[in-house]
């Protein structure tokens, strides 16, 4: 999966994930979630972008981790809330030059409209009625309380996805 | 539209303007004006003649059966000198021709000063609200919330016990019941002793259990009501709902499981009440009726002056 972007190290016998010139680097995904954000990029097995992962890398700040770096790629703020929803450690690193030119944490907004489906099937957001999704956010844990029916989603965001 | 004269405390009823939605929209402080303001009501619901609503029209929209709540608004309505106009079955109406709900609610809101809506899917008055230029009454959406039978409940303890330090049991269906769900959150507010009686499958769920306990709710959970009986001052029945089962056989192996009898009654308190919203199929015995525990049927009259209140609180009257 990490393709050409990986190279051994012959001194530690382990695989390392190469820099990148240009591009993103999200970096303290929660680990088990690297695919779900793949899946919010858009990026699937057809994919011609650059991409690299790297699944349950150990983190002194979160235990275990996963890490997406793409290559020529800046992401767009929904893609960030988004992330946010299923990796709320999440850091998003901006390379260009193989530099560092703008690090940040993800943020999760205090609501959600549009992004996803109320887990409910009996919603009225779930409907033909002419209404978005909308949600509340809890922070820590992340929950998403629909302002409609009031169900909850608090495991299983990604799949609630649209 | 103006804040109503009725000055609520709450910033979200402010903010959604004069609909009523969500128990969870109001605070203490709004529910204890409410109950106040519907004692005055009382004499009015009994009979006594009234102007308040003269000149303003009520539109009822009920998108499932309903007798007590429509019934009982109605009469607040008329009561209080208003006029009633309904869609009558969805089968006659625009419903029947695919007509959304926000559309009707668009459509009705340029003839009536308020809507009272029931509708079978949750969060449909939460929605209807967002079309509405008139205040929405959120009678019953799906499994989800039902304000004003709550706002019955509470002053239904108010006037029959009491709801300060009570200790009260919920009994029946506490997965799918809508009242119970309402009541609870309201109950937490005054923090009510709450014991949950009910078979392990219609238990409340795990994450309205975190949010009551987030309130500050003392909640214990028993399966069988002897267990309680004695040590309540409010035993609330609920009847297990049949059409909530999204599985018939789980309803058969559910069905009948308590019953109220003289029998148990023999072990309450002297001040327990009995209370139900009805209707009830067999989880009171019709024996519990001449016992001086039974409230019901006052619980369904209580349910006038509650709407009156409501109503004249929608229509700027109060």
């Amino acid at each position: 999966m990490t393709g050409n972007m990986v190279s051994e190290d012959p001194s530690k016998k382990e695989m390392r994930i190469r820099r990148i010139h240009h591009g993103t680097v999200i970096d303290h995904i929660t680990a088990g979630q690297a695919l779900n954000v793949l899946r919010i990029l858009g990026i699937s097995g057809t994919t011609t972008a650059v991409v690299s992962v790297a699944l349950n890398v150990s983190s002194g700040v979160i235990g275990l981790k996963d890490i997406v770096k793409v290559e020529d790629r800046e992401l767009e703020e929904e893609e960030v809330d988004r992330i946010s929803l299923i990796a709320p450690d999440a850091t998003i690193n901006i390379i260009r030059d193989f530099e560092v030119i703008e690090k940040y944490m993800v943020d999760l907004p205090e609501r959600l409209e549009g992004v996803v489906k109320c887990a409910n099937p009996n919603c009225i957001s779930n409907t033909n009625e002419p209404v978005t999704s909308k949600f509340t956010v809890n922070k820590k844990p992340v929950e998403l309380r629909c302002i409609y029916c009031d169900h909850v989603i608090s495991e299983g965001i990604a799949e609630h996805l649209i | 539209m103006k804040t109503h004269k009725f000055k609520l405390q709450s910033h979200l009823l402010d903010v959604m303007q004069h609909h009523i939605i969500s128990m969870r929209d109001f605070s203490r402080d709004d529910i204890d004006l409410i109950l106040k303001k519907t004692k005055e009501f009382e004499p009015i619901a009994r009979g006594k003649r009234s102007d308040l609503l003269s000149g303003k029209i009520l539109a009822t929209l009920f998108y499932e059966p309903s007798t007590r709540t429509r019934l009982s608004f109605e009469t607040a309505m008329k009561r209080l000198g208003g006029e009633v106009v309904d869609m009558g079955g969805i089968e006659l109406s625009s419903v029947a021709k695919g007509e959304n709900l926000a559309d009707t609610i668009r459509v009705v809101g340029n003839y009536a000063d308020t809507i009272v809506l029931r509708h079978p899917r949750e969060g449909a008055a939460r929605m209807a609200a967002e079309f509405s230029k008139v205040p929405i009454i959120n009678a019953g959406d799906g499994a989800g919330h039902h304000p004003t039978q709550t706002l019955l409940d509470l002053y239904t303890i108010m006037r029959e016990s009491s709801l300060l330090d009570i200790k009260i049991a919920l009994l029946g269906d506490l997965k799918y019941g809508r009242t119970v769900h309402s009541l609870a959150y309201a109950l937490s507010l005054y923090h009510a002793e709450m014991t949950l009686v009910s078979p392990p499958q219609l238990k409340i769920s795990d994450i309205f259990k975190k949010d009551l306990k987030k309130q500050g709710a003392v909640i214990r959970e028993v399966s069988n009501i002897d267990d309680v009986i004695g040590d309540i001052d409010v035993l609330y029945v609920t009847r297990i709902q049949k059409e909530r089962f999204p599985d018939p056989a789980e309803y058969q192996k559910v069905a009948g499981i308590y019953r109220i009898t003289e029998e148990l009654l023999k072990k309450a308190r002297d001040n327990l009440i009995v209370m139900h919203p009805l209707p009830r199929v067999d989880e009171i015995d019709p024996a519990v009726d001449r016992t001086k525990y039974a409230r019901y049927f006052e619980q369904s009259f209580y349910g006038v002056p509650i709407r009156m209140t409501l109503l004249s609180m929608a229509m700027e009257a109060v």
